[in-house]
């Protein structure tokens, strides 16, 4: 490789769950700072390469390089100190429902990294007006709060440890579109403000458009289609086209049974 | 299908399965020792395990007590031996029926707790989240359940012992007629500290297996209500046979020697 290393390359990572294909060779590189968006239908295996990337699952063949070294060659210590980098927004939020608000957001820096719940809070306090909540919400539980508002304590969460890759599955899925245009807003802030590289996955192609710089559609396993995100209306590869208009026929045939 | 290659499919499966218990017990078990430790959760865990269970062990054991101690006496009746009902109850609780029942109880209450708890983190992605948190899941939440569900146990069966003694003292005097005194005095001259220690070990090894179903159950249960319950259910039923299996297999090497 001649090239400046990428923050992370992927290279034909393959993944299988029984007899089903969920992927089949992806290639893909982003380099630092970079916003990366993968578009694709449902079940078509967006969640599962992110969660390979984050070493949750561990794919069949492929290689994930960060900072070009590859992941899948270290010891699970050594992984885990190298996916330690990444922060991530979960599709449901998955805040921690026996924890408090600010016990949420701090829980990296409390329980991960062994910080005094003090101070911890003060910087939960602060994520949480960087992502437009008032201080009152640290002490409510998750289950107090509506969807909108537990997907902000969600990214607070996730950003709170300043981490320099973030990963957003889904993050304006279910919310209405006001709430998912300030998601939108605050993915791209604090992307811009930590300068962190991040890979999204969606199919709100509203979204996918404000938060990318780079768009990739991800179709039955493989990478079909990357250009920049403002190629994306007039990328003329059928696959995307059909996806981003949202038409039922075209190249893309649904799959009826989900992965 | 060849039934042959069915039964060896099944064979398979459940060794497997068993296999992947053990690696994760002993995961559990050993996670906290490269620290950290997280004492809040040992000590919920303890609070949860430990002292929420007395009041339903209680009751358990009081009328196990009792009902025993009417069908000793009815028994021992039978060939004019029932002076002897205080030792053979104090032996027969202290042995087997307190850590059994307080066990099963504990199993109920608990180990599906455990697997409902931990399995609604499993399918809201909150084990997941936990990971890419930089907290070791097994470290914060498998470790402290173990450890307290393997630590209070033995304080549990104690308790149960006493309460269980008791509810057989109370019928013995109230019902038949025994002096109290002599019925305690009875049962501190014969009873040997192996008779109670025994029952504490076995204690804290049900409280490990209990602990260690619930969160396995849990920890892997997938798809979202249904696979929770399945854990539930499946916890449940794995803890009641792993204490009923072990029980047997204590008490033959307790009373060889």
């Amino acid at each position: 490789m001649s090239e400046t290393t990428s923050k992370i390359s992927v290279r034909g990572l393959r993944k299988s769950f029984g007899s089903k294909n969920v992927l089949s060779g992806v290639d893909f590189d982003i380099e630092e700072g970079e916003s990366l968006v993968v578009i694709g239908g449902s079940g078509t295996g967006k969640s599962v390469l992110l969660k390979c990337i984050l070493g949750l699952i561990t794919p069949d063949a492929g290689e994930i390089l960060i900072d070009g070294v590859d992941i899948l060659k270290l010891s699970p210590f050594e992984r885990s100190r190298k996916t330690r980098q990444i922060g991530m927004l979960f599709q449901g939020a998955a805040l921690f429902d026996s924890l408090k608000v600010w016990e949420n957001i701090a829980f990296r820096l409390i329980y991960g990294e062994g910080k005094a719940s003090g101070p911890s809070r003060a910087i939960a306090v602060d994520r949480l007006a960087q992502v437009g909540l008032p201080a009152e919400v640290a002490n409510l539980s998750p289950a107090e709060l509506s969807g909108g508002m537990q997907k902000r304590v969600a990214l607070a969460r996730a950003i709170a440890a300043d981490p320099k890759i973030l990963f957003f599955d889904e993050p304006t899925t279910g919310l209405d579109p006001i709430t998912a245009d300030v998601i939108n807003r605050l993915i791209v802030d604090r992307v811009k403000a930590v300068g962190a590289t991040a890979i999204s996955i969606t199919h709100d192609m509203v979204s996918a458009r404000k938060i990318a710089d780079e768009i990739a559609m991800l179709y039955q396993g493989r990478i079909v289609w990357r250009g920049p995100a403002s190629d994306i209306l007039s990328s003329g590869n059928p696959y995307v086209d059909q996806f981003v208009n949202g038409r039922a026929e075209g190249p893309i045939k649904m799959a009826l049974k989900s992965a | 299908m060849n039934p042959a290659a069915h039964i060896g499919r099944a064979a398979i499966a459940i060794f497997a399965e068993i296999g992947a218990m053990s690696i994760f017990a002993l995961k559990g078990a050993f996670a906290w020792v490269s620290g950290p430790f997280y004492t809040r959760e040992f000590l919920s865990a303890a609070i949860r395990v430990g002292f929420n269970s007395l009041p339903v062990v209680g009751l358990t054991a009081i009328f196990t007590g009792a009902a025993l101690a009417l069908n000793i006496y009815d028994g021992s009746a039978r060939f004019n031996a029932e002076t002897f009902l205080p030792q053979i109850l104090a032996v027969s609780i202290v042995r087997e029926l307190g850590p059994g029942f307080a066990a099963l109880m504990v199993a109920g209450r608990s180990s599906s707790g455990m697997a409902a708890e931990l399995g609604a983190m499993r399918v809201s992605d909150q084990i997941d989240a936990m990971s890419t948190l930089a907290v070791d899941p097994f470290k914060y939440l498998i470790s402290p359940r173990i450890l307290a569900t393997t630590i209070m146990m033995p304080f549990i069966v104690l308790v149960a012992d006493l309460i269980g003694i008791l509810g057989g003292w109370t019928v013995a005097v109230y019902a038949l007629d025994f002096e109290g005194a002599t019925y305690i005095r009875n049962i501190d001259s014969f009873l040997t500290a192996e008779d109670v220690t025994s029952g504490l070990v076995k204690a804290g090894v049900f409280g490990f297996l209990i602990s260690v179903m619930g969160c396995y159950y849990g920890y892997k249960s997938r798809g979202g209500a249904q696979g929770v319950g399945g854990a539930t259910r499946s916890a449940v039923v794995a803890s009641a046979v792993a204490i009923l299996a072990s029980n047997y297999i204590m008490t033959s090497l307790f009373v060889d020697f």
